[in-house]
C-alpha cells in the first residue's frame, strides 16, 4: 500500500461482488475484491463477527467464514439467517438469494485509489 | 476414446428459459466431439407440488414444459449424436418417457431410445420414521402434517447404465444435480465408482453447470458494475471435460451474456458450505484448492479439484403438507404515503389477530423494507430516511386451513373501503405451503432400476 493513499469508507460493493446461496435455513454469501490486492484487507475488516450482525434482526445464530486465498475468495455461512427458509419462511425471499446486497451494503475502509 | 467429452446445460430449474437449449445444442454439433445435454428441473419442493398433480391425474406430475423444452432440439441431438439428461421425470418419470416419445413419433423418430430411472421414489418402500432426521424445516410439527413425497438423491450410476443401453434420452426423477453431468462422463470415460479423482472433476463440471445461466452471467449482472452482453439472451454453459481431468467452462456460441473469473467464482461458491466437501452421492468434492485462469474469451479453465471417497449414505427429502400460505397487497403513493403504509399493516396485523386466522403473520412495506427485514417488521419499524413515494404493503400469514388463509388474505381487499385514503390496488391469493426433511438412508435400501426402449414401444 501505497504511504500517501488515504483510506476511505465505502460499501463492499463499491469493491467486491457476491452471490447468496440457501440450503434450508442457513444462507451461504461468497465475496471476491474486483481487485486481488483487496483480499487482506477484507479478510481483516469483514469478519464472522461483522456479517452476523448484519442478519440479528433475523435471528441468525452463528456465521463461519472459509476463506479461499487461491481464487481470492471468501465463503460465508450464515445459520438461521431465513426465517425458516424457502419451505418454512414467509417472507418474499425465502431463498435468500438477495442477501449478497445486504452483505455488499456493510462498510469498509479501503484505500481511495480503488474506489 | 476420444480426449475430450463437452457437456452442455439448457435449463437451471424448473421455469428456466424455454429457448435455451438451441444454440447450446447448435454449438455442440458444430464442435463435432463427443457430448451430452443436460436438463436440470428439479428444486427441493418441485417434486412435491408435482406429486399433488399426479394424485389429480395419474398422466401428469413431470416437468410441464418438457414438451417445450425437447421439441426444438430432439432431432437435432439425435442426429448428432448428443444424448439428453433431465431429472424432469419429476413424481412421474414413466409418464415423461411418454411424453418424450409422443414426441419423437411426431418428429419421425419412433426408433429414438427413451430410457427411465427409477428408484428414488421411497415414499412407500423405506419407513422414514426409523431413520434419523438430517435437517428439518423450522417448526415443522409433524403431528399436522402429511406426507407428500420421499426421494432419495440418486448417484450417476444408473443414469450411466442407461446411457450404456443405448439411450438417446434419460428420464430420472430425482437425482442429485451435478450427477446428471456425470453420467455422461462416466459412460464415455468408463471411470469407475470409486475414481474420486474423475468424478470430483465430474461433480465440479455438473455444479459450475447445472444452474444453467448463472455461471454465463444469470444472477451475475450489476448494471455498472458486472455489465453483461445482451441479457435477454444468455447463453447456456458448456463443459470441456478431457481425459486427462482437465476441466474447462464455456457457453453456447453467438448468444449474451459472458464467462469470466467472476462469474465461475461465484458459481463455483454458488450453495456451497465447506468448500473442502461438498457432498454427492458420487463423490465429496473438494475445491477447497481450485485455481482458474481465463483462456480465452468466454473460456475459464479450473484446476485443483479434488475427490474424497463418497458418503456411505443417500439423501432423502421428505415433503410435507398440512398448511396455507395467504397473501395480500395493497398501495400507498404520495404525500404521507409512510404513515398510511405502516397503519395500514399494524391494522391488517390486528385484524387477522383479532380474527384468529392465522399461526404467523408478517407484513412488509415493499419500497421501504421488505426481502431484507424480518417478520416483525424490525426494519421499516426502524426506518427514518426520506419518505419513499410509492410503498406497497404486503401481509403473508401461515393458517391451518385453506379458507382461513383465504379470509386473512382478503383483509387487504377490504382495506380497499376501510383503509387509509388512497388505498388501491388489491391483489391477493393463496397457495398450499410444503415443508420439508431431510433423512440418510443406507444405499442398499434405494435399489435403482432401468428401463430403456424405442420410442414406437412406449406407450
Amino acid at each position: 500500500m501505497e504511504l500517501n493513499d488515504t483510506m476511505v469508507e465505502v460499501p463492499l460493493h463499491r469493491v467486491a461482488h457476491s452471490r447468496a446461496g440457501d440450503k434450508g435455513n442457513r444462507v451461504n454469501l461468497s465475496l471476491m475484491p474486483y481487485d486481488p490486492a483487496l483480499y487482506p484487507l477484507l479478510a481483516e475488516q469483514v469478519t464472522e463477527a461483522r456479517v452476523l450482525a448484519l442478519f440479528a434482526h433475523r435471528g441468525a445464530t452463528r456465521c463461519r467464514r472459509y476463506d479461499l486465498p487461491l481464487i481470492h475468495a471468501f465463503n460465508f455461512i450464515v445459520d438461521d439467517a431465513l426465517e425458516g427458509g424457502v419451505n418454512g419462511a414467509l417472507n418474499l425471499d425465502g431463498h435468500g438469494k438477495s442477501h449478497s446486497f445486504r452483505l455488499l451494503s456493510l462498510a469498509v475502509q479501503v484505500p481511495a485509489r480503488f474506489t | 476414446m476420444s480426449d475430450l467429452f463437452l457437456v452442455g446445460n439448457a435449463s437451471g430449474f424448473s421455469g428456466d428459459r424455454v429457448d435455451a437449449a438451441a444454440p447450446v445444442v447448435r454449438t455442440l454439433a458444430r464442435r463435432g466431439l463427443p457430448a451430452a445435454l443436460f436438463f436440470e428441473c428439479l428444486a427441493e419442493r418441485t417434486i412435491a407440488l408435482a406429486q399433488i398433480e399426479k394424485r389429480r391425474d395419474p398422466d401428469a406430475g413431470y416437468e410441464p414444459m418438457l414438451e417445450r423444452l425437447l421439441d426444438p432440439i430432439l432431432a437435432d441431438c439425435a442426429r448428432a449424436g448428443i444424448p439428453i439428461l433431465g431429472n424432469f421425470g419429476a413424481a412421474n418419470p414413466m409418464a415423461a418417457a411418454r411424453c418424450v416419445a409422443r414426441l419423437a413419433r411426431r418428429l419421425g423418430l419412433p426408433e429414438l431410445r427413451i430410457g427411465v430411472v427409477t428408484g428414488d421414489d421411497v415414499s412407500a418402500s423405506v419407513d422414514l420414521d426409523a431413520l434419523p432426521v438430517h435437517e428439518a424445516d423450522a417448526g415443522l410439527d409433524m403431528s399436522a402434517w402429511t406426507l407428500v413425497s420421499a426421494n432419495a438423491y440418486i448417484g450417476a450410476a444408473p443414469l450411466a447404465q442407461a446411457l450404456g443401453q443405448g439411450a438417446q434420452v434419460v428420464v430420472a426423477g430425482r437425482t442429485s444435480d451435478p450427477s446428471l453431468a456425470v453420467a455422461p462422463l462416466m459412460h464415455h470415460f468408463g471411470w469407475a465408482e470409486d475414481d474420486w479423482r474423475n468424478l470430483a472433476i465430474g461433480a465440479a463440471c455438473g455444479h459450475l453447470l447445472e444452474c444453467g445461466s448463472q455461471l454465463t452471467g444469470g444472477v451475475f449482472w450489476d448494471p455498472g458494475y458486472k455489465d453483461i452482453p445482451d441479457p435477454a439472451n444468455i447463453g447456456f454453459p458448456i463443459a470441456e471435460v478431457g481425459s486427462d481431468g482437465s476441466l474447462l467452462v464455456t457457453k453456447a456460441e453467438d448468444t449474451g451474456g459472458l464467462v469470466d473469473l467472476r462469474s465461475v467464482k461465484e458459481q463455483l461458491l454458488y450453495e456451497l458450505h465447506d468448500p473442502s466437501a461438498y457432498l454427492t452421492p458420487d463423490v465429496v468434492m473438494d475445491v477447497s484448492g481450485v485455481t482458474m485462469e481465463q483462456a480465452g474469451k468466454d473460456r475459464v479453465a479450473l484446476r485443483g479439484v479434488k475427490g474424497h471417497a463418497r458418503p456411505e449414505r443417500l439423501k432423502v427429502t421428505a415433503c410435507y403438507e398440512g398448511s396455507w400460505l395467504g397473501e395480500g397487497e395493497v398501495s400507498v403513493a404520495g404525500p404521507n404515503a409512510l404513515a398510511r403504509a405502516r397503519a395500514t399493516a399494524d391494522v391488517l396485523l390486528q385484524r387477522v389477530r383479532q380474527r384468529g386466522l392465522a399461526r404467523r403473520a408478517r407484513a412488509d412495506l415493499i419500497g421501504v423494507s421488505a426481502v431484507h427485514d424480518s417478520d416483525d417488521g424490525a426494519l421499516w419499524r426502524a426506518y427514518d430516511g426520506p419518505e419513499p413515494p410509492d410503498i406497497r404493503i404486503r401481509l403473508a400469514v401461515e393458517a391451518t386451513s385453506r379458507d382461513d388463509a383465504d379470509q386473512a388474505a382478503r383483509e387487504v381487499l377490504a382495506m380497499l373501503c376501510c383503509g387509509t385514503a388512497g388505498t388501491s390496488g388489491a391483489r391477493w391469493r393463496v397457495t398450499p405451503r410444503i415443508l420439508t426433511r431431510s433423512f440418510l438412508v443406507p444405499r442398499e435400501m434405494v435399489p435403482t432400476d432401468v428401463t430403456v426402449r424405442e420410442a414406437r414401444l412406449w406407450n
